[in-house]
């Protein structure tokens, strides 16, 4: 297992190198001056020269790639022009953030879809397929900006059930001392209910809208390999003993069902993560899809590597874990390196 | 881990995501969200330090209500009833008294004056971030220039509450600039202390923390996020502010803005689109404040030397076929100030901006058009800045259709923010749409920057003029040594010339737009266009 675990991380390390050379060959090849947008409005040329020179970008780009290098491996990413922080502190901070809200809306996804899924699989062609149909359809067409302002409009300003959408924590709670930086554990493990309740009550619409995003392909994907596990003959054998529906569905069918589903969450969820940059603008969340966006729109070079360099690098730690977790939900499955 | 085991203990997980949490509420909260300001923009600072390499404007609104200047503006009553700072008028600030003489200024510091770490202020401080401000380089230098403040030996030590500006030649603009947000005064011995060889003006200790004598400092900074202020309550710069602590919380979405405050939960806003303050102020339920930018102005600019615009002719058929009243009503929902359709005996005025004569006048164009030499037209594009284009999206294409009755095709040209600058500054755009608006309110300074032959970056028209530019500089030289009669003529005199040759065509003066709920009061206008929280008041 651990020697599988090093050999798969050895191969990373090219496809890793690789992503740092693009990234920084990409991001200097957008169109737009930072030298002259720091400026300021009011800035001679003279100004922006002396801004470009500060910012070292006067240099000849191998040696702006070589001090990027040297940077990168004493585990500095830069500095951000528009935040003014370095980038290695604002994705710490941003990522729990992102990935707290994904999580989320990857359960409350799950906790529908999977047995949408598979009641769907049970009776193709009945109500339930589609319904099920239906909804997710429904819900991957919608934009997601477009949901969640439905939703900010209905709940919050509507109904007035939900909180102000602005972002983790009501404005006059403060967050949790920082142990996972997830609000939501950290607050329990602090013992202050009351924020955790704020932090979950922000949560629920962000969580919602990502929900209702990407119950399609997991619904989907449960649905046709229910499908197929149902159709087999282990399952038939199942029936004819005499095992009640459930005990078939769930203990036998959906086990051997699970795998696809698995590599679809793992697929969906490193998807939202970089993907929910929408919905972290309409509920002012803290994230790093907002941050990078920001970053992009000022041509904000650092805060792109570093967010390009951390999205690789979740790639490749979620095919890992993927891949062990075959090996434990299946044992049949054996990972060569 | 077993299989069976890791299945039990995710469930285990999932089930415990599910509980709910048990209501709790606490008292406190009514009680500090009474005494906080909650304010809700689109963006917010990248540097809590005016000085620093690349600070953007919501900064600057931290460096106003963190620092304090020598002197600032008394407050008068502006056109729409609101107070607005007064251009003429200075009161002391961290001075106590300020005496102007004919080439140096002298001001004596309040004794009680001390920076948030309790040091008291000193000449010392003031000298150091005058010297700081001349010396970085960037905006605040440029800035200091314009009052022709750029030596360091300019700023004299006499004694430890005494400073003396001296002028480099007489200047009208220098007691002015010392008044805006840039020569701010900073806790030099702090500072230096956290000073490296590699920055000896310690901007990277300022851009994360203040280190003033304001009536605000910043408790924490969020990039992006939040910046929490509370009040100084040691501060002696002015009375005492009525808010205890600002909350600014960054609402990107201005849907989310406008709900925030429809449902009462944020307290002031400044930034919603223009069609979302007419509906605000329809609906009554808020209190809106529009005011007009001071010296400000969006115009259509054409490269003069870029044919056809270098032909007069051609750039007045453009400025007759320009929808101007669909422009105000369309785009801008009637939130700006007309600066087109002056009657045509109307005596220019010593006042800038002010109106010029032009009107839709599709006939006149056509007609001035084919005198130039183009009876179909020609082909050209229109470009505008995308980091603004709730505006300048809808005004290019109306422009483009109303440029299409006169035959000249325009294709538009849609630049990214961050790209803007770099291609307005190469100035090779024929035709294209920006805002100018200076700090410093006075003519002179508008047309030194915007139309004058040194060619600065703001004469994005690359117009040059024998005539105009002695015009502005015999006005700048009457200002300095106060001829009225002169001044008044020179003033008339680029005015008349700007809009005779118009090589840019001034459309609107566009509104600073704030909406606050009904139990907020006390907003004053500044030239800096940004919030100034010590006159604030929530009921």
């Amino acid at each position: 297992m651990l020697s599988m675990i090093g050999k798969r991380l050895a191969f990373a390390i090219p496809s890793l190198i690789g992503v740092v050379i693009v990234t920084f060959l990409l991001t200097r090849a957008l169109p737009g001056d930072p030298a002259a947008y720091f400026a300021g409005p009011a800035a001679t040329k003279e100004a922006v020269e002396q801004i470009r020179k500060k910012l070292g970008l006067d240099k000849p780009l191998i040696e702006q790639f070589v001090r990027y290098s040297v940077d990168l491996a004493r585990g500095d990413l830069g500095s951000s022009l528009t935040t003014g922080q370095p980038v290695a502190t604002e994705i710490k901070n941003r990522l729990p953030a992102s990935a707290e809200l994904t999580l989320l809306g990857l359960v409350i996804s799950v906790a529908i879809a999977i047995p949408l899924g598979i009641m769907a699989a049970n009776r193709p062609g009945s109500w339930i397929d589609h319904l099920c149909r239906v909804t997710t359809t429904a819900g991957v067409s919608l934009p997601v900006f477009f949901t969640g302002l439905v939703l900010v409009y209905v709940f919050y300003f509507k109904l007035g059930w939900s909180p102000a959408p602005l972002g983790r924590l009501d404005v006059f709670y403060s967050a949790p001392p920082n142990v996972t930086g997830f609000y939501l554990i950290d607050s329990l493990l602090a013992g202050n209910l009351e924020t955790f309740r704020s932090a979950l009550s922000q949560l629920i619409l962000p969580g919602a809208t990502l929900a209702i995003f990407s119950m399609a392909p997991i619904a989907r994907m449960t649905r046709a390999s229910m499908l197929a596990v149902l159709a087999s003959d282990f399952v038939r054998t199942a029936r004819a003993s005499g095992l009640s529906p459930a005990t078939v569905i769930i203990t036998y069918a959906f086990r051997n069902a699970m795998l696809p589903v698995i590599t679809t969450l793992s697929m969906v969820f490193s998807f939202l993560l970089g993907a929910n940059v929408l919905v972290e603008k309409v509920f002012a969340w803290p994230g790093i899809g907002s941050y990078a966006v920001e970053a992009l729109i000022s041509s904000d070079f650092a805060p792109i590597q570093g967010f390009v360099l951390t999205m690789a690098i979740m790639y490749v730690a979620l095919n890992l874990i993927i891949d062990i977790l075959y090996g434990v939900i299946d044992p049949r499955v054996r990972l060569e390196g | 881990m077993k299989r069976r085991d890791f299945l039990k203990s995710m469930t285990g997980v999932a089930a415990g995501a599910l509980v709910p949490a048990p209501a709790i509420w606490s008292s406190a909260k009514a009680q500090s969200r009474a005494e906080t300001l909650l304010i809700v923009s689109e963006s917010g600072p990248n540097n809590l330090d005016i000085h620093g390499v690349g600070t953007n404007v919501p900064g600057y609104e931290v460096s106003w209500n963190c620092y304090d200047r020598l002197i600032s503006h008394e407050m008068k009553t502006g056109a729409n009833g609101i107070p607005y700072y007064d251009r003429d008028k200075f009161k002391p600030e961290l001075a106590e008294d300020m005496n102007v003489g004919d080439m140096s200024a002298t001001f004596k510091l309040k004794k009680s004056a001390k920076f948030h770490d309790g040091t008291p202020v000193t000449a010392n401080d003031v000298k150091w971030s005058l010297d700081r401000a001349v010396s970085v380089g960037g905006f605040p230098t440029f800035q200091m220039g314009a009052g022709s403040l750029t030596k360091p030996e300019q700023f004299v030590v006499v004694d430890d509450n005494t400073i003396r500006i001296d002028f480099l030649k007489k200047d009208r603009l220098t007691i002015p600039d010392l008044a805006v947000i840039v020569p701010c005064v900073v806790n030099s011995g702090l500072v230096k202390k956290n000073a490296t060889e590699k920055d000896p003006w310690g901007l990277e200790f300022t851009k994360q923390q203040t280190a003033g004598s304001g009536a605000y400092k910043v408790a924490s900074w969020t990039a992006g996020t939040e910046v929490i202020m509370e009040r100084n309550d040691a501060w002696v710069g002015g009375p005492m502010p009525k808010v205890k602590r600002i909350i600014w919380r960054i609402v990107p979405q201005a849907g989310n803005r406008r709900a925030l405050l429809e449902r009462g939960d944020a307290d002031i806003s400044y930034d919603l689109p223009n069609k979302d303050f007419v509906e605000l102020k329809d609906s009554g339920k808020l209190s809106i404040v529009s005011t007009p930018y001071s010296n400000g102005v969006q115009y259509i600019g054409m490269n003069v030397k870029i044919p056809p615009f270098d032909n007069p002719k051609v750039r007045q058929a453009v400025a007759y076929a320009l929808p101007y009243q669909k422009i105000m009503d369309a785009v801008l929902f009637g939130l700006a100030k007309p600066m087109f359709g002056a009657p045509a005996d109307k005596a220019t005025e010593v006042a800038w901006p002010q109106p010029h004569k032009f009107n839709t006048d599709i006939a006149k164009a056509k007609a001035l058009l084919a005198e130039a030499g183009f009876p179909n037209g020609f082909e050209t594009t229109i470009s505008f800045d995308l980091g603004f284009a709730g505006v300048n999206e809808p005004l290019c294409i109306l422009v483009q259709e109303s440029l299409g009755q006169i035959g000249i095709k325009a294709t538009i040209n849609k630049i990214p923010g961050a790209n803007w600058r770099t291609e307005l500054n190469k100035k090779v755009l024929p035709l294209y749409t920006n805002v100018f608006s200076g700090w410093l309110d006075y003519p002179e300074y508008f047309f030194i920057w915007c139309y004058h032959g040194k060619n600065s970056i703001f004469n994005t028209m690359s117009y040059q003029s024998k005539d105009c530019d002695s015009y502005i500089e015999s006005a700048i030289n009457a200002a300095a040594v106060g001829d009225k009669a002169n001044y008044d003529r020179d003033v008339k005199g680029f005015v008349d010339l700007a809009f005779n040759d118009i090589p840019r065509i001034p459309m609107f003066q566009p509104y600073v737009n704030v909406a606050m709920q009904k139990n907020v009061s006390g907003y004053q206008y500044w030239f800096h266009r940004r919030l100034d929280y010590r006159a604030l008041v929530k009921a």
